[in-house]
Formats: C-alpha cells, sequence, structure tokens
C-alpha cells in the first residue's frame, strides 16, 4: 500500500465529514412531503392499466360526488392549459408524438397518466380514483423494438404511421479500409437490458399559486429547478420571473429526475386553477412506471482487428427502445452511447448506426452515467472478446491499443478530444492493489479443484462536466454567487443543484481556502431559484467541476475588489497590496492588516471608499467550459460462482479512478461506491420487465431486485490524478464513474469464470437462473 | 368513523381521532408533524419508514396506527438525547454514511435496533440486520463502518 499522505494545509483535499448531515441524520430536514402549507390540497393520478388502448369514455361523476373532493380533471380539461411536455433534444427530422400532460384518446403506455383528482386529503383523493370508470379498447402493443420494425408491425403511434422514432449516424475514418486490412473480424450481439433508477424517494411536488402576485412558487423532487424554470413557462403559460422553482432536500435522482415530468405541469396549473396549493407526491408502483427508465439498447457490433491485437475499427448497429414518448434528453442518451464507443482506445474508423424506437413502454432517459455505461461495457467486452479470439492477453491488448500519456489532447474517433490522461497508470495501479499475479494462481488454483472462478476488468473513460454550450441545448455554463456579508460572514451560492453529492460541503471547503476564512464561517446555499438566480444545476458529473470552478471566479472578483478597498485605506498603492490568510497588508507590514470582515464592513458602510467604488462585496459568475472532462481508470473483479446455485459471489473488488485532484476523498469514495452498487444490481438482478402486452412485471421493490447490503463486496479503492486542463482546479468529476466502470469488470469477470465451460458470453443480468442454464446447458444437461 | 390512538411518541403521549385505516407512518407523519420517517415504499421493502414500536424495529408504512394504540414509539427524532448525538447518527456522519439522506432515519433506527440486540457484530451480521433497508446512494459500505463506528463508541461507554 502507498504510504500515508500528509495531510494538506489548507480544507482541499480533506476527507472533512458533511456540513449537510446533521439535519439528514435527526430527521429534520425539508423533502417535499414534508412541506404543509394552509390549505394544501393533494392531487392523485388515475393511470392507464393497458400499453395501448383506445379511450371510449371517462365517467368522473361518482368521484366529483365524494366528500372531500375538489375536483377531477381529464385531458379535456387541462391538456389546453398544460402544454406538451418539452423534450430538448429531438433527433433532425425526429418523428415525436404529441406528449400532452395527460392522455386524450387514447393511453400509449401502462402507467400514463389519464385523470387527476384534488381532494382535501391524500386519503380521500386515492378513494376517488377508484370511482372513476375509464372504458379502454384494448389495442395490440408494441413491446418488442425489433419485432417493431418489422413493416406489418402494430403500431405504438398510429399516427405517426411509423415506429421508426429516428436514425442517427456517426461515421468516422475510411472503414471500408480498415476492414480490409483486419486480419479478423469479431461480431458479437450485446443486450443492454432496460432498468429502473428508483431513487428512493419517489417523485413530487408541491405547488402554491399567489394570486396578489399572479406568480408560482414550485417545490419539486427535481435535480433541475432552474431548466425547470426555463421550461414550464412554456408549458403553462406563467412568465419565467413570475416563477419560482424550489428543489427542496432531493432523495435520490441518478438522472430520474433530471426532466420535467407532465404532473409538475398539472399540479402548478391546478394550484393556479384551484386558487389553493397544491401536492402531488408520486407512489412506489408510480415511480417504477412512470419516471424515466434507463439503458434498453440492443447492438450487433463488428471489430475489426489486426492479429497482434492492434484494434482497426468497430462498427455497430444499435436498436434503442426509447419508450412511448421523448422525455427531456430521450434521443440523446443513445447517441452519447456512440460518442463514447471508442472507450480508451485508438481507432482508424468507426460507424454507429443508431435507431430509435417506440414501443408501448415507459420513455428512456438519463439514468446513472446515461449512455456510457453502454459504451463502456460493450468496448470492455468486446476487447476480452477479441483479446480470447487472437490468445492474447487481455492487459497487454489494452495496453497496445492505448494512447500514450503523451499523446494528450487525444482527438478520438468518435470526434471527442480526450482532454488529459494517464489509462497505463491507472491499469498498472489496479493491478497492484488486486495483486494481479496472485490472483491468476488463485484463480489457476481454483480451476483445477472445478472451481469457477473468474477476474475481470475494465479499463474504462467517460465524459463527464456537461459541458461546452455548444453540446448544450440550454447552454452548458455553470452560475455562482459569493457574499461577503456585513458581518463577514461568506455566502456562497451555487446554480448546481447538488442533492446528496455533498457540495454544501466541497464548496464551502473551496471557498475557505481561496478566502482564508474558517470553513463554520461559509454557508453554501442551492436548489432555490429565488436564491441561485441561475443555473445549469446536477447531472453529467458536472456539478464540482463546473459550478465549483464558478465559484472561485467570483471569489477572485471579490478580492481583486477587496484590494481596491485595502489599498485605499491602507493608504497603500493597489500593486503594494498584499493577501494572505485572509488578511490584505500592505507589502513588508503584514501587522497592520484588514481582514476580510473589516472590508466588508467597510464596503457596507461604505463612509470610507475609494472614488467610483460601488458599495457591497458581492460577485457573480457564469463559467464557460472549454471543453468536458474525461475522467477513467480500471476496475478489476473477482468472482467465484456456485456450481450448483448459478449464485455470483464478488470476492474482489479493486476500483482505481482517476478524477483528477480530489476536493474532498471521502465523498469521492462515497460517489464510486454508490455508482459502483448501480452496476452490481445491473450485473446480479436489475430487469425492467413488460410482458408481450406491455404489462410493467417489475413495478415494485418486491419485482425489481436492487442490491442490499449483503450482496456488497469489501472494496479495494485507489486513484491515480491526473489533471484536466478544462478549468483551473484539474478536477474530472466522479458522480458516474463507478457506474461506469463497474459494469463490464463484473460482466468480464463472470463470463471469465464460465469460459472454462465453452461459455463466452451472457447477457446481463446475471441471474442465479440464467447462470445455472448456461452451466447446466454447457454440461449437456437441463436447460 | 374515527377513533382515538394514543401512542407514547418519542416519550410525549400523542392522541388523535384517525381514521381507522390511517397507517402509522401518516399518524406520525401527518398527526405528530414528525416527518423524520420517510415513506419510500408503501409495501415494507425499503425501510425509510422503520422506527422502534416497543422497542422493535418496524416498518410503519404496513403498521396501522391503531395497531400502536398503547404502544411507545421512537422516531428519529427522539434519539439524539440533550443535544447529543446517538452514537449510530454519529457513526453516518463520521463515516460519510449518506448521500441524499431519504433512507438514512430508517437506517439509523434498524442500526440502532441491531445494536441492542448484538451490541459487537461482524459485518456479515449488520449487512444481516440492515437488510430491510435500501439505500440507493451510498453503496451500503460507509454504512456498514457507520454502524461498526456505532458498535465501537458504545463499547467503551460501557
Amino acid at each position: 500500500m502507498a504510504a500515508k499522505k500528509p495531510e494538506p494545509k489548507g480544507y482541499v483535499g480533506r476527507s472533512l465529514k458533511r456540513v449537510e448531515d446533521p439535519r439528514l441524520i435527526q430527521g429534520i430536514a425539508t423533502y417535499v412531503d414534508d412541506i404543509v402549507l394552509p390549505g394544501m390540497l393533494h392531487m392523485v393520478v388515475l393511470r392507464s392499466p393497458y400499453a395501448h388502448a383506445k379511450i371510449n369514455g371517462i365517467k368522473t361523476d361518482a368521484a366529483k360526488k365524494l366528500a372531500g373532493v375538489v375536483g377531477v380533471f381529464t385531458g379535456a380539461d387541462v391538456n389546453a392549459q398544460c402544454g406538451l411536455v418539452p423534450c430538448a433534444a429531438l433527433a433532425p427530422n425526429q418523428k415525436a408524438p404529441k406528449h400532452t400532460c395527460l392522455a386524450s384518446e387514447r393511453v400509449y403506455f401502462v402507467g400514463h397518466p389519464v385523470a387527476v383528482v384534488v381532494a382535501v386529503d391524500r386519503y380521500v383523493a386515492r378513494d376517488a380514483l377508484d370511482l372513476i370508470e375509464v372504458e379502454y379498447d384494448p389495442l395490440s402493443a408494441v413491446t418488442d423494438p425489433q419485432a417493431a420494425l418489422a413493416p406489418d408491425s402494430p403500431l405504438t403511434h398510429p399516427d405517426l404511421g411509423t415506429n421508426l422514432a429516428f436514425t442517427w449516424t456517426l461515421a468516422t475514418g475510411d472503414m471500408d479500409k480498415a476492414f480490409a486490412e483486419a486480419d479478423r473480424v469479431i461480431k458479437h450481439r450485446m443486450v443492454h437490458q432496460r432498468l429502473i433508477p428508483m431513487a428512493i424517494e419517489p417523485r413530487g411536488c408541491v405547488a402554491s399559486w399567489h394570486a396578489g402576485e399572479q406568480s408560482l412558487t414550485l417545490w419539486t423532487s427535481t435535480q433541475i429547478p432552474h431548466l425547470v424554470r426555463t421550461l414550464l413557462p412554456g408549458m403553462i403559460g406563467v412568465p419565467e420571473n413570475k416563477m419560482r422553482i424550489v428543489a427542496p432536500e432531493v432523495g435520490g435522482g441518478f438522472g430520474s429526475k433530471l426532466n420535467l415530468y407532465a404532473e409538475e405541469a398539472l399540479a402548478s396549473h391546478l394550484a393556479q386553477r384551484l386558487g389553493a396549493p397544491v401536492k402531488w407526491i408520486e407512489s412506489r408502483r408510480e415511480n417504477a412506471s412512470a419516471t424515466i427508465h434507463g439503458r434498453d439498447q440492443i447492438g450487433e457490433y463488428e471489430v475489426a482487428v489486426k492479429k497482434d491485437g492492434t484494434l482497426l475499427a468497430v462498427r455497430s448497429r444499435t436498436i434503442a427502445d426509447i419508450g412511448a414518448y421523448n422525455q427531456l434528453l430521450t434521443p440523446a442518451i443513445p447517441t452519447l452511447t456512440g460518442s463514447m464507443l471508442p472507450g480508451c482506445y485508438k481507432l482508424k474508423a468507426l460507424r454507429m448506426d443508431i435507431q430509435g424506437v417506440y414501443t408501448n413502454k415507459m420513455a428512456t432517459d438519463a439514468y446513472r452515467g446515461a449512455g456510457r455505461p453502454e459504451a463502456t461495457y460493450t468496448i470492455e467486452r468486446l476487447m476480452d472478446l477479441v483479446a480470447a479470439e487472437l490468445g492474447i492477453d487481455r492487459v497487454k491488448i489494452r495496453q497496445k491499443n492505448f494512447p500514450k500519456p503523451t499523446e494528450f489532447p487525444f482527438n478520438t474517433a468518435a470526434g471527442l478530444t480526450y482532454d488529459s490522461g494517464n489509462y497505463q497508470l491507472a491499469l498498472k495501479k489496479a493491478q497492484e492493489l488486486a495483486q494481479w499475479n496472485k490472483l491468476l494462481k488463485q484463480q489457476a488454483k481454483a480451476r483445477k479443484e472445478g472451481r469457477l472462478f473468474g477476474i475481470g476488468l475494465s479499463t474504462y473513460v467517460e465524459i463527464c462536466a456537461l459541458g461546452p454550450s455548444k453540446m448544450m441545448s440550454a447552454g452548458g455554463w455553470e452560475w455562482g454567487c459569493v457574499r461577503i456579508e456585513m458581518s463577514g460572514k461568506v455566502t456562497v451560492i451555487t446554480g448546481a443543484t447538488p442533492h446528496g453529492q455533498g457540495q454544501e460541503t466541497s464548496f464551502a471547503q473551496l471557498a475557505a481556502d481561496r478566502l482564508g476564512v474558517p470553513i463554520e464561517d461559509i454557508v453554501v446555499m442551492r436548489g432555490d431559484t429565488a436564491v441561485a438566480h441561475y443555473g445549469r444545476d446536477t447531472y453529467g458529473s458536472r456539478a464540482t467541476v463546473i459550478g465549483g470552478t464558478a465559484i472561485l471566479m467570483c471569489i477572485d472578483k471579490i478580492l481583486a475588489k477587496a484590494k481596491k478597498l485595502a489599498a485605499h485605506l491602507l493608504k497603500a498603492k493597489e500593486k503594494d497590496v498584499q493577501f494572505k490568510d485572509g488578511k490584505f497588508f500592505a507589502k513588508g507590514k503584514p501587522k497592520n492588516a484588514l481582514t476580510l470582515a473589516q472590508l466588508a464592513a467597510e464596503s457596507y458602510v461604505a463612509k470610507n471608499i475609494p472614488k467610483n467604488f460601488e458599495p457591497g462585496l458581492e460577485a457573480s459568475s457564469f463559467f464557460e467550459p472549454p471543453n468536458c472532462t474525461y475522467p477513467f481508470g480500471t476496475h478489476i473483479v473477482a468472482v467465484e460462482i456456485d456450481r450448483d446455485t448459478g449464485e455470483v459471489k464478488i470476492v474482489k473488488y479493486v476500483a482505481v479512478d482517476d478524477c483528477g485532484p480530489q476536493i474532498n476523498p471521502l465523498l469521492v469514495e462515497g460517489q464510486v461506491q454508490g455508482g459502483i452498487a448501480h452496476s452490481l444490481g445491473q450485473c446480479l438482478f436489475e430487469r425492467c420487465v413488460y410482458d408481450e402486452n406491455g404489462q410493467l412485471l417489475t413495478g415494485e421493490f418486491m419485482d425489481y431486485a436492487m442490491p442490499r447490503a449483503k450482496d456488497i463486496p469489501d472494496y479495494v479503492m485507489g486513484c491515480t490524478i491526473t489533471p484536466s486542463p478544462s478549468n483551473p482546479m484539474g478536477i474530472k468529476g466522479c458522480g458516474e464513474a463507478g457506474t461506469i466502470g463497474a459494469t463490464p469488470a463484473i460482466a468480464n469477470a463472470v463470463c471469465d469464470a464460465l469460459a472454462p465451460l465453452g461459455v463466452h458470453h451472457l447477457d446481463l443480468p446475471f441471474t442465479p437462473e440464467k447462470v445455472w442454464r448456461a452451466i447446466a446447458h454447457a454440461k449437456g444437461g437441463a436447460q | 368513523m374515527k377513533t382515538l390512538v394514543s401512542i407514547k411518541v418519542n416519550g410525549t403521549l400523542r392522541a388523535h381521532e384517525v381514521e381507522p385505516r390511517t397507517l402509522l407512518t401518516h399518524f406520525l407523519r401527518d398527526h405528530c408533524r414528525l416527518t423524520g420517517t420517510h415513506i419510500g415504499c408503501e409495501t415494507t421493502l425499503c425501510g425509510a419508514c422503520t422506527v422502534l414500536m416497543d422497542g422493535k424495529a418496524v416498518k410503519s408504512c404496513t403498521v396501522l396506527a391503531v395497531q400502536a394504540d398503547g404502544a411507545e414509539v421512537t422516531t428519529i427524532e427522539g434519539v439524539a438525547k440533550d443535544g447529543k448525538l446517538h452514537p449510530v447518527q454519529e457513526g453516518f456522519w463520521e463515516c460519510h454514511g449518506l448521500q441524499c439522506g431519504y433512507c438514512t432515519p430508517g437506517m439509523i433506527m434498524a442500526g440502532i435496533e441491531l445494536l441492542k440486540r448484538n451490541p459487537k457484530p461482524t459485518r456479515e451480521e449488520i449487512c444481516h440486520g440492515i437488510e430491510g433497508n435500501l439505500c440507493r446512494c451510498t453503496g451500503y459500505s460507509h454504512i456498514i463502518d457507520a454502524v461498526q463506528y456505532a458498535a465501537k463508541k458504545m463499547a467503551k461507554a460501557k
């Protein structure tokens, strides 16, 4: 193990415990369902039990008559006023259905909102749902995205005339030449199963209309209050400057709350219409059926290689099941897969053809990793398959195709520019931590004893800190504001909207060091558009990189201003004023110093300020990143499979991640471990299942198996530090690294364990039944 | 038809007229305004609503308030004493055992009950003890550390 590093001098780099925790561990934090307003009403949603049906009629009289019911609303009552649910990422020429908030003539997926009840309490509201009668005429559902492309397939949206939503092609290099030069072409098909994000807090919101001001406040469990404020006006017609969006404490998002949903517009409109606050809280079953899903791609892949293991080209044809509607970023997820398909490797040519297909299911969209896990899983599985086919060591084939550290910034075959990297070093470090050679010996011994022991590795790279505004439909900058209060206390306001990632702590660490003040004097505010006026929020592992840089830019402006005031008060020339440990002094006179607090007081009292000096000590900044960041690393996994039960047990897990310099290593560790758990779920249990009629079979925690504590291995965590040139701190982001790096590592380990039986690939998840069947089949036994 | 339910919550007797179908979790959240107990599934599977009822950890989303009539209930709000955190709370803070914090109150209550039954649990026993509680953020490792931290701290205090 490496020698213990010396403790850093300031706050940055230290594993400080979080300032946000005391309220959370005492149960005194405020999540959206904890908000109670005078006269507040409760909204519940009636949802379609059918995947595809025509609505012949809706009878609401009995529900309306129930004591305590304030109103029952169908599409005919509210759709005109609530606008269309937005998508910010439609592909060029994409055919898209009109996404009204409530169904009108038809329903298109199980969980499709059909009507809402508003009542004085949630029990009464749910009673009323049972009294609504909807006459459905069930229609054929489209559930298989491949079959959906057949000319005689039923249609998800008959009015579109096709199930093909869009096609997207990325093609670079001379593909024909690369394939002509190849000694071997390895072909493979992989399925990236549909997953359900399942944040433990379901979605929910409270809308309050202020009749006097004609303005709206919406508290909503979202990752993106600022994007909601940008988009909701277009739905309900309340102007942006009359709209305050608050993300209170948010109980997990993982991409599922990176969206604007119909229910947020419905509650907002009804609060205005009924003149009373309206609360809506999603149930778990609703969360599983009507909050976005993730992944769901089927790919056919071809790799062209030289016999020495040099990669030449990758070609893929992918079908992306996007569900019935386009949510905020739906079409952009499979295309991000395309952009990251080269992984850590040099390629001469790349081609990815994606067909986005409508099916009668919930929309897919950004879920932890958002297209990148599919890319990494694909290329890293392919690397193992190629290595096996050519009889080349899987470590050596990776090393052979990595760009050298001196080749960065590195232009990939997909047209991206990786900022910095040292893939060799991360791989080497992971091998050391895993005791690679010992592990190989352990495997040889296990195999001799007839045990199924596998070792897997993945060398991954991801795209983070999204992104330069040219890549993002609504801008990719981040905003911040820092104010030195009159008392000298510091208020830091970020437009990023952390919801569990810990930036109330890490941003305070950054600010305390740069300002030279104790961390206790700093408060970080976020998540309220009335406080954080602008922001692009939290997704794509961007908040610390882009939001943190914006904070530092504010502080630099403040320090420059404070220096002017200090020069005036110290009767010194500005160029002679120095700043150290939170104090300003004239060169050579450190004893005659002014603290930041003293300068703040002077700046607000404003009795003795320089000519043309604006009072106050506050600055705001937008940081526009010049490029994305590209964190990377190596994960190594060892598994043992029980031959009798098919159960996979992870016996070793080593993660080496390079997210650049770390502001708070404890928080980085938490992010990576949490990310790995999502992968572990995808690898071992998780699968969103619709039956052939489009019924969701995994609509509860009972049926959708997520990892529990007993499923988690002991981790060996390590890091390398390769700074990014894309921001002054050199940091890269770490929120999705675990999910992106882990899935292929676990999958490669399981396939390695099964290799002696002649099983070279299984699609995820590796449920005991699937693994057991593969073992039995290989032995020529029961299937 | 409403019925009077009296529950000693965190040492204080709370009596409210509620419908017989009222869940304990709603009694605590809506009637007592103790909102630290969270609801994640309403089907006993996630454990976010875990409270102690007569010393035993229960999922309050599938206990009716009338079933808890006359019982003593401890919620997350009643765990710290005299402004001092319970060692399990402290462990969660020290070990970064939480991120979004939504599952945390339930996890802490499950951890407290586990340590009552088994003051020196192994990592495996901790995993088993919190098996009824789901966390989607942390990946559990730091939660296990947190419970171990508390066990050590409580053993020292004895």
